[in-house]
C-alpha cells in the first residue's frame, strides 16, 4: 500500500494530452460519368490516437478537398452509412480508429461490388432492392396490433435463434467483401440471405415458404462458397455464412 | 427443376461416385498396375457384368456431377437469360453424349463387338 502511495505522489498534476502524429490519407476520386479510371489524391492529415477515419475524410474534406463524396450520418456504427474499403479491408470509417490500422499511409476506396457513384459513395438501389425482395418482415395472418390480440411472446431460446441477425445495419460491408458476389451480379449476396434467415428462424413468422422459393434460385443461395469473409469484415457481429448454411439446412430438409 | 433439387443431385452424385471410385481402386489393388492395365484383364472387368454396371454408374454420377459443377462455374462467371439458358442445356446436352459414348464402349467391350 505505501509502495502504491509512493507511486501515486510521484505523478505530476498535469493535463494529458495526447502527442499528435500524421499520416498520409490517399482518397480515391473518381466520377463514373467524367473519369474513365479512379486515381488517388494524398493529403497529410494531423491524427490524435482517437482519430477515426471518418474524422480524417471530413478533416479533409473540410480544409482541404471539399470535392471529396463520403456518405456519413450517425458517426457511431448506427446507421451503415460509411461503409468503404480501408487499406483494403470492407470497413465503417467511423468505427475504424487509425491508431488499430498500425500504419502511417491509409488508403480509403469505395466498396468492392457496388457501382460508384462518386469517390467513396456506393449505389445501394441493387442492394435494398435485394433486402426488399426477401421479405424483411414477420408475415402471418393476424396482427399484435388487432383489436382482441396479444403481443407475440417468445421464449429468450427462440429470440436466440435469429437475435444476432437483426442487429444488421445494411452497411453492405458483408456483400462488398463476398468473393461470389465479385463475379456473379445476379448474387442475392449475404446481406439479404442473412436476414432471410433472421425471418425464416423467427417462430412469430409463417412465410419461410416463400423466402425459401425465393433464395432457391440459380443465383441464390447455392452460389455461396463460405469463404466466410461476410462474417470476418461485419461491424456488428452478424455471422451471415452461418445463417447461409442454417438457411441450406431448411432446403436440404435437414431444419424443419 | 429447383436449384435445391439440383444441388441435392450434385451432393448425391458425389457422395455415390467416392464410394463406387474407391470400390473401383480396391479393385485394381487385387493386381499390380501394369497388369491392371493389360487388354485382357481390362475386357475381363467388362464381361463381368456386376462390374460393367459399377463402371456404368461411375460414368453417369461422375458426368452428372462434373457438368453441374461447370454448370455453376459458368452462371458465376457470366450472366444474362440467353447466356444462362445456353449454359443449362448445353451442360445437359454434354451430360447426354458423355453418358452415350462411354455407355457405347462400356455396351460393346461387354459384348465382344
Amino acid at each position: 500500500m505505501a509502495a502504491i502511495t509512493s507511486k501515486l505522489s510521484d505523478e505530476s498534476p498535469s493535463t494529458i494530452v495526447s502527442p499528435t502524429n500524421s499520416v498520409t490519407l490517399r482518397i480515391s476520386k473518381f466520377n463514373p460519368k467524367t473519369d474513365s479510371a479512379a486515381t488517388f489524391v494524398e493529403f497529410k492529415v494531423p491524427v490524435q490516437k482517437w482519430t477515426t477515419v471518418l474524422d480524417v475524410i471530413l478533416s479533409v474534406k473540410q480544409h482541404l478537398d471539399p470535392s471529396v463524396a463520403v456518405r456519413y450520418s450517425c458517426r457511431q456504427a448506427s446507421c451503415g452509412s460509411c461503409g468503404m474499403k480501408i487499406n483494403g479491408r470492407p470497413a465503417l470509417a467511423c468505427y475504424t480508429k487509425i491508431s488499430e490500422l498500425n500504419s502511417n499511409v491509409v488508403t480509403v476506396e469505395p466498396m468492392n461490388n457496388f457501382p460508384i457513384l462518386r469517390d467513396l459513395a456506393v449505389d445501394f438501389t441493387q442492394f435494398f432492392s435485394t433486402h426488399k425482395k426477401l421479405k424483411p418482415y414477420i408475415i402471418r395472418d393476424d396482427s399484435e396490433v388487432a383489436e382482441d390480440t396479444k403481443e407475440f411472446l417468445q421464449t429468450p431460446k427462440e429470440v436466440e435463434e435469429y437475435l444476432q441477425f437483426s442487429y444488421c445495419i445494411k452497411c453492405g460491408l458483408c456483400n462488398s467483401a463476398c468473393p461470389t458476389m465479385a463475379t456473379d451480379s445476379s448474387f442475392i449476396g449475404p446481406q439479404a440471405l442473412a436476414q432471410a434467415y433472421r425471418y425464416v428462424a423467427d417462430n412469430r413468422d409463417a412465410g419461410k415458404k416463400d423466402r425459401l422459393k425465393i433464395i432457391d434460385d440459380s443465383h441464390g443461395i447455392w452460389r455461396c462458397h463460405f469463404a466466410g469473409s461476410c462474417s470476418q469484415v461485419c461491424p456488428k457481429g452478424v455471422d451471415p455464412a452461418m445463417g447461409i448454411q442454417l438457411l441450406r439446412g431448411y432446403l436440404v430438409g435437414f431444419r424443419k | 427443376m429447383q436449384e435445391s433439387v439440383i444441388m441435392k443431385i450434385h451432393y448425391g452424385t458425389a457422395l455415390g461416385a467416392v464410394v463406387l471410385v474407391a470400390i473401383h481402386i480396391l479393385f485394381r489393388m487385387t493386381q499390380n498396375f501394369s497388369e491392371s492395365l493389360q487388354y485382357e484383364s481390362v475386357i475381363a472387368n467388362y464381361h463381368f457384368l456386376p462390374y460393367a454396371i459399377m463402371l456404368e454408374l461411375i460414368l453417369i454420377l461422375l458426368s452428372v456431377h462434373g457438368f453441374n459443377g461447370l454448370r455453376v462455374i459458368l452462371l458465376e462467371l457470366k450472366q444474362g437469360v440467353g447466356y444462362e439458358k445456353a449454359v443449362n442445356y448445353g451442360c445437359i446436352a454434354a451430360i447426354a453424349v458423355l453418358v452415350a459414348y462411354g455407355s457405347r464402349t462400356i455396351l460393346m467391350a461387354g459384348f465382344g463387338m
